[in-house]
């Protein structure tokens, strides 16, 4: 298998975009990719894009052959596939992408990803998410998705004693985190405080534990490592893609405080670097909600099972911790365009490797980790990058 | 809108908590599998129908639901585990500030929803409080 690099990244503005089209911001996103990666046309290989629910949030599948249609390549008759895991499509697009270039078989691959989600009215956007968790046996008894997280959150604050206040700290540091990138959906600082008197969406979660609603799309171009730095000066090394499934449904969990194919996902990615998770000096990982980045921190290796709140409460995750979580504000304050996710956590890296992160740069960052869930666990995919 | 059929053909498992059991290595399975994930090939799968009693493993209180189930919040969702072992999710009938990891609950048959104004009317099973040992 050959090494693989991330030669140009880029990402659109994340948020409610009314004026774009899930179109716009696949072109937005690409050619900021392309520019980025000084690629032309003739020189891509392949496409991967993850979306998870074009049919549901506008009502078009087939996005693999609209997304190369609308990037101009239809003439040059690029092969362009659609991959899906739910929240983790853009993290298994990438993961795609890899494998497609380490195996020889391509060498110039952007891995995208894109989700438009304000076509819809809210209720329609929650049923196409819920159909992430198991539809005949979860949502058909009434389970949303912050519903079954919220059951993870009360089982972790039950048998660990995690406070309602430490999983406000994750949405504090996280629109902190926010605050400090352009692309941001929310600009905002939050307090504890604020969060606690925000509206219960699924007790104990209330709406600033969650996730927004967003539109957005993100791409980055990858190349075989020897042929790096003949189109980027700052090209970034995946040293590990790994990939981990688990039941559909919570309830079939072996812990359901423990997202097992993160566990699982990220064994392998450790394995395949070398590292172990004290050697990683940051990581953008799934925050869907609050209990979302505890439980993956936990999951991950970075703190003790069972320590997750008190170490976002201590400062840990924060910049300037021990170990930086999600410097792009995360799901939480960056945004959820679904889709995009996974894409959008490699282009944090991306620019956190390259020393192009402005405000939030972490010092000396060398080795990041990207971590992406699809549902609730049924999928986990992990990446480690260095520079 | 769905069709009938959808609804129809869980109509034993919804109504009567009909599981599935695998006599080769004695695990139960509710929600039904159809292969088990311990014998896969070499397993020996039959119905099996549960009595619904068990206990709450953990649960929520959900205020902003589906358009499905708006009319019904808030409204306890909780994961329980069954006298036999597996555990299912399903609702609890009772109170917000009263529902507790530990608590004890039985099966009760409940419409579940309705699919808008005109749409079909599904039943199953839902959960209530028991008092004292089950």
């Amino acid at each position: 298998m050959r090494s693989v690099s991330i030669i140009g990244a880029g990402c659109t503005r994340f948020g409610e975009r009314w004026d774009d089209s899930l179109r716009d911001l696949v072109v937005e996103t690409g050619i900021m990719a392309l520019e980025d990666a000084n690629v032309c046309g003739e020189e891509i290989d392949g496409l991967y894009v993850g979306n998870m629910s074009g049919g549901r949030f506008v009502e078009q599948e087939h996005i693999g052959a609209l997304i190369s249609d609308c990037a101009g390549l239809s003439r040059l008759h690029v092969p362009s596939t659609r991959v899906e895991a739910a929240c983790a499509s853009g993290g298994l697009a990438l993961r795609q992408a890899v494998l497609a270039v380490a195996s020889g078989y391509s060498d110039v691959v952007i891995a995208a990803g894109v989700e438009k989600m304000t076509d819809v009215t809210g209720g329609v956007a929650a049923d196409a998410l819920a159909a992430a968790a198991d539809r005949e046996w979860e949502c058909f008894f009434g389970a949303t998705f912050p519903a079954l997280y919220a059951m993870i959150a009360r089982l972790h604050m039950h048998r660990y004693g995690t406070t309602i206040e430490e999983l406000a700290a994750v949405a504090v540091k996280n629109h902190h985190n926010g605050c400090m990138n352009s692309i941001s959906q929310y600009q905002m600082e939050i307090t504890v405080d604020k969060v606690l008197r925000s509206p219960l969406v699924a007790d104990p979660l209330r709406v600033l534990d969650c996730s927004p609603i967003t539109d957005g799309a993100a791409a980055v171009v990858l190349a075989p490592t020897e042929m790096a730095h003949k189109y980027s000066d700052a090209p970034i090394k995946i040293l590990a893609t790994a990939q981990a499934s688990d039941t559909l449904a919570l309830h079939d969990r072996r812990d359901i405080t423990t997202l097992d194919a993160s566990v699982h996902a990220a064994r392998k990615a450790f394995g395949q670097a070398g590292l172990e998770p004290k050697e990683i000096d940051l990581a953008e990982v799934h925050d869907a909600f609050t209990i979302g980045e505890i439980a993956a921190i936990e999951d991950l290796g970075f703190v003790e099972k069972g320590e997750g709140g008190r170490a976002v409460e201590e400062g840990l995750t924060w910049i300037g911790g021990e170990i930086p979580i999600n410097t792009s504000g995360g799901l939480k304050a960056c945004g959820h365009p679904v889709g995009a996710t996974g894409i959008k956590q490699a282009y944090e890296m991306v620019l956190q490797l390259r020393g192009e992160a402005g405000k939030r740069q972490v010092e000396g960052a060398e080795v990041g980790l990207t971590h992406n869930v699809g549902g609730c666990g049924g999928t986990a995919l992990v990446h480690i990058m260095s520079r | 809108m769905s069709t009938v059929p959808r609804f129809w053909r869980h109509i034993p498992q919804r109504y009567n908590l009909v599981g599935t059991h695998c006599s080769k290595c004695d695990e139960y399975y509710y929600p039904p599998r159809t292969i088990c994930p311990n014998c896969r090939r070499n397993a020996k799968m039959e119905d099996h129908k549960f009595k619904g009693l068990g206990t709450v493993v953990t649960y929520t209180t959900i205020y902003n639901a589906t358009d499905d189930f708006k009319r019904q919040t808030p409204y306890n969702l909780a994961i329980i585990e069954l006298l036999e072992g597996p555990r299912l999710t399903g609702q609890v009938i009772c109170s917000p500030s009263e529902i507790e990891i530990g608590m004890k609950v039985k099966p009760v048959f409940r419409i579940l929803g309705k699919e808008g104004d005109r749409g079909i009317i599904y039943y199953g099973t839902k959960f209530v409080p028991v008092e004292g040992s089950i």
